[in-house]
């Protein structure tokens, strides 16, 4: 048999190297949205750091 | 000379192999009865981490069932229903479905706390642990009551969607809970009364093959009937509703009858008719848990949209 340059093999490692890719842009998508969503909710996010940054502060008359 | 055995030795996976390593069709239950469990739940939540904590839900719940291949392929070769799946097939190695299955559970573990929080992620964990290593490891092997201990960890999920959304445990998911809890054994039996020999088969000592046909029947309908209170539970809950007490109402009195039918027949009336009634009782069974689940989801839209939609007695 000859040896031919795409072999069935090929095809199979093709195609699911394309759903591994896909999966993992689709997680990566998924990880900035979990983030961005985590942020919107967060109130004072700098607050962590223990040391509030004066203009997150409300103004107190 | 071409030796066979090299041939059947699987090769590269495919995509649509890894999905069956998945279960598909108990990962959309799990999906369904989480997304409900986060639907009723009294607070809000942001609906990417709803959708995101869903996805790791389903992740998880694929992880163990790619174990359950993994362990139960002598068992699985043996039953017609079984014997097509990806490892006793031979198209995927037992080593590469645990593989498989060991890195979505951490995955999907790992993820879900980072989302969600720690309680719901524990949550998941043990439910994988008990799937895998109390019901497969364990009970599927050893005791006619394995799918009745082994049912809980089906039912957890909705307790998963509830824990992600308020990060706390409440009377509520617990009932659902137990609905599915006391829901699984009727509807595994029903089934396995219509496939009993190959049970007997692989020697899974399911209640039909260690205690009969008989006491199997009257087992369906007891465990059939105890659902009851439980439905009423729920529809006086603060989930509940008068569309839950309605469809309580209106799938008990079907189950029950379903399940009445299936008790006051013997063995070769069955066997003659295909065993039609059990295999009714088992579709009704799925329609049961599907419709009850979805209806609790409209009533809480009904109360979220429509505040006060009405004044009803919660006694539980």
């Amino acid at each position: 048999m000859a040896i031919s340059k795409e072999h069935e093999l090929h095809t199979r490692r093709k195609s699911r190297n394309i759903f591994v890719s896909l999966a993992l842009v689709a997680f990566v998508f998924l990880v900035f949205a979990i983030s961005i969503a985590k942020f919107q909710d967060g109130q004072l996010i700098e607050g962590f750091d223990h040391s509030y940054r004066a203009t997150l502060l409300k103004v107190e008359e | 000379m071409v030796d066979s055995t090299v041939i059947s030795k699987p090769q590269e996976v495919r995509i649509s192999e890894v999905i069956e390593l998945l279960k598909p069709r108990v990962m959309s239950l799990v999906i369904f009865t989480a997304f409900i469990g986060m639907i009723i739940a009294p607070t809000g939540i942001n609906p990417i981490i709803a959708l995101a904590s869903l996805i790791f839900i389903a992740i998880g719940a694929g992880g163990s069932g790619a174990l359950n291949m993994w362990w139960d392929e002598d068992i699985d070769r043996l039953m017609k229903r079984t014997r097509n799946r990806p490892v006793p097939a031979g198209t995927v190695s037992g080593k590469d479905a645990r593989l498989l299955g060991l890195w979505c559970s951490g995955f999907a573990i790992f993820m879900l706390a980072l989302t969600a929080n720690f309680l719901a992620a524990g949550i998941l964990a043990f439910t994988i642990f008990f799937y895998v290593v109390v019901y497969t490891m364990y009970l599927k092997r050893r005791t006619a009551q394995n799918i009745v201990i082994g049912g809980a960890a089906g039912a957890f999920p909705p307790l998963i969607g509830w824990a992600v959304v308020t990060n706390g445990i409440a009377l509520e998911p617990i009932l659902l809970v137990l609905l599915i809890f006391l829901w699984t054994p009727p509807h595994f039996w029903a089934l396995a009364l219509v496939t009993k020999e190959e049970y007997s088969l692989a020697k899974v000592p399911m209640l039909t093959v260690t205690r009969g046909e008989r006491i199997t029947r009257r087992y369906i309908f007891w465990y059939s009937l105890s659902l009851i209170p439980i439905g009423f539970m729920i529809a006086f809950s603060s989930i509940g509703g008068p569309l839950t007490l309605g469809l309580v109402i209106v799938l008990n009195i079907m189950l029950t009858l379903g399940s009445y039918q299936v008790m006051t027949r013997d063995a070769e009336k069955s066997a003659s008719d295909g065993y039609i009634r059990e295999k009714v009782l088992f579709k009704l069974s799925i329609w049961y848990l599907f419709v009850m689940f979805a209806g609790l989801g409209v009533e809480s839209m009904l109360h979220a949209f429509y505040e006060p939609y009405l004044v009803w007695p919660e006694l539980f």
